[in-house]
């Protein structure tokens, strides 16, 4: 290892590799692998062999599960896992729901659950896309126009994203989602010190069309949902009931001013 | 079925995705899954609430492969991959310098302690402490499997010579 490398750490490397180093060191990197081809052939290897792997073995997420699996899971009845993980794990199972449903119509019958609300998934869909650091959203804020031109058209119903920039949130971007039998948009904006919230609009209302506010909460999550003509709305963040109904009630103003 | 059957149920498949790669073989991977199912379930009161489930899963998988290594194969430290296992065709976006079915192979080949490090990391995306607490193994011990990992899977699907490995405890 030679003396210039005290500057870039091997782990350092990795994390960029991994998406997961500190953006405030990404010029720094980016300056050492310009100036270090085998460093830059390595990033560049070992960022092919994450693609291979998953293009190796993410086709096995779409497999059947085996009914033994299934039923391992229910093998012991009696005692219950313990009823306070399961609102804990509201998000994590609303995640992986819609990571199911991202799948597509062969996805597990899991997913397909025609009883997932919207509140959940919103909440699922927040869960799955506020920690991305790499990929957050689809299109980017800087492409706005053509965002809510494109969301507008999947949904059929002409949508707007809010400027929530007085509340300190600025809009990060937005991408399409599965809803529940049709497509929906999730907004996603952003404060100065990264805390992160979603705005999910869907046209499948599950029948719903009660118009007032509705909260709901799964264990630091907060949701406000409202249902406004065509369209439901749900507002999620990591935040309490009282803040978060500031914004919901921002946001309502500003599709209805 | 309760609320937690569900979740578990619902990681599933991302824990036959990492056996799958951690064994190179579909029926050896469903037993580890399903092995771990088992001991989770008998375990589920050390799940601490508001923790992730599936990174728990994946400490409880972690350990009945340890297990199963220690007690079928305790000479090896490699896993055969399975001729018959289905490689899937290659998507049009993957880098045609790697042929997928060279790093499967070079992936059975690596010790399986750098390949579990390799695959939490690259294919379950999870952050480099999480592999530590998964593992039970300090950060930096993740950091040099890692580099390891990576560096000898390179050597081997770019036919490079296999840079001679320490082991590392």
């Amino acid at each position: 290892m030679s003396e210039e490398q005290v500057a870039v750490s091997e782990a350092e490397l990795h994390a960029y590799v991994d998406g997961t180093l500190d953006p405030r060191r990404h010029a720094a990197i980016e300056a050492w692998l310009r100036a270090t081809p085998q460093d830059q052939e390595r990033v560049a290897a070992y960022r092919a062999q994450s693609e291979a792997l998953r293009a190796l073995f993410d086709p096995v997420l779409d497999e059947p599960v085996p009914a033994r699996l299934q039923a391992a899971t229910r093998r012991s009845r009696g005692p219950s896992w313990p009823g306070q993980l399961a609102a804990v794990a509201a998000s994590l199972i609303v995640g992986i729901t819609v990571g199911w449903i991202l799948r597509g119509p062969t996805a597990t019958p899991v997913v397909a659950r025609a009883d997932v609300t919207l509140p959940q998934r919103a909440a699922l869909a927040h869960a799955v896309y506020t920690p991305e650091v790499l990929h957050p959203v689809e299109v980017g804020a800087d492409q706005e126009a053509h965002l809510v031109k494109w969301l507008s058209k999947r949904l059929d119903q002409p949508l707007k994203a809010p400027d929530l920039s007085g509340l300190g949130f600025r809009l990060v971007g937005g991408r399409l989602l599965p809803g529940g039998e049709k497509p929906a948009g999730q907004f996603m904006y952003e404060n100065t010190v990264g805390r992160r919230l979603t705005l999910y609009v869907s046209t499948d209302l599950d029948g719903n069309r009660e118009t007032a506010f509705r909260f709901a909460q799964e264990r630091g999550t907060s949701v406000f949902y409202w249902i406004d003509g065509p369209l439901g709305y749900a507002l999620v963040a990591d935040m309490d009931r009282g803040p978060l109904l500031q914004v919901a009630e921002r946001v309502y103003g500003q599709l209805n001013p | 079925m309760s609320a937690m059957d569900g979740l578990v149920e619902a990681q599933i498949p991302r824990l036959r995705r990492y056996a799958r790669a951690l064994t190179g073989d579909a029926v050896r991977a469903d037993d580890l899954v399903q092995d771990t199912l088992e001991r989770a379930w008998g375990r589920r009161h050390l799940w601490r609430a508001g923790t992730d489930l599936r990174a728990w899963l994946f400490t409880v998988m972690h350990n009945v492969f340890l297990n199963q290594r220690r007690s079928a194969r305790p000479a090896s430290d490699f896993v055969e991959l399975d001729d018959s296992l289905p490689l899937p065709a290659r998507p049009d976006g993957v880098d045609g310098q790697l042929e997928l079915r060279d790093v499967a192979t070079a992936l059975a080949q690596l010790p399986a302690e750098y390949r579990e490090v390799l695959l939490l990391v690259a294919l379950e995306e999870l952050r480099y402490e999480d592999v530590a607490k998964v593992l039970a193994i300090p950060v930096g011990t993740v950091m040099s499997r890692l580099s390891r990992a990576r560096e000898r899977l390179r050597a081997m699907t770019q036919g490079q010579p296999v840079p001679t490995l320490r082991r590392v405890k």
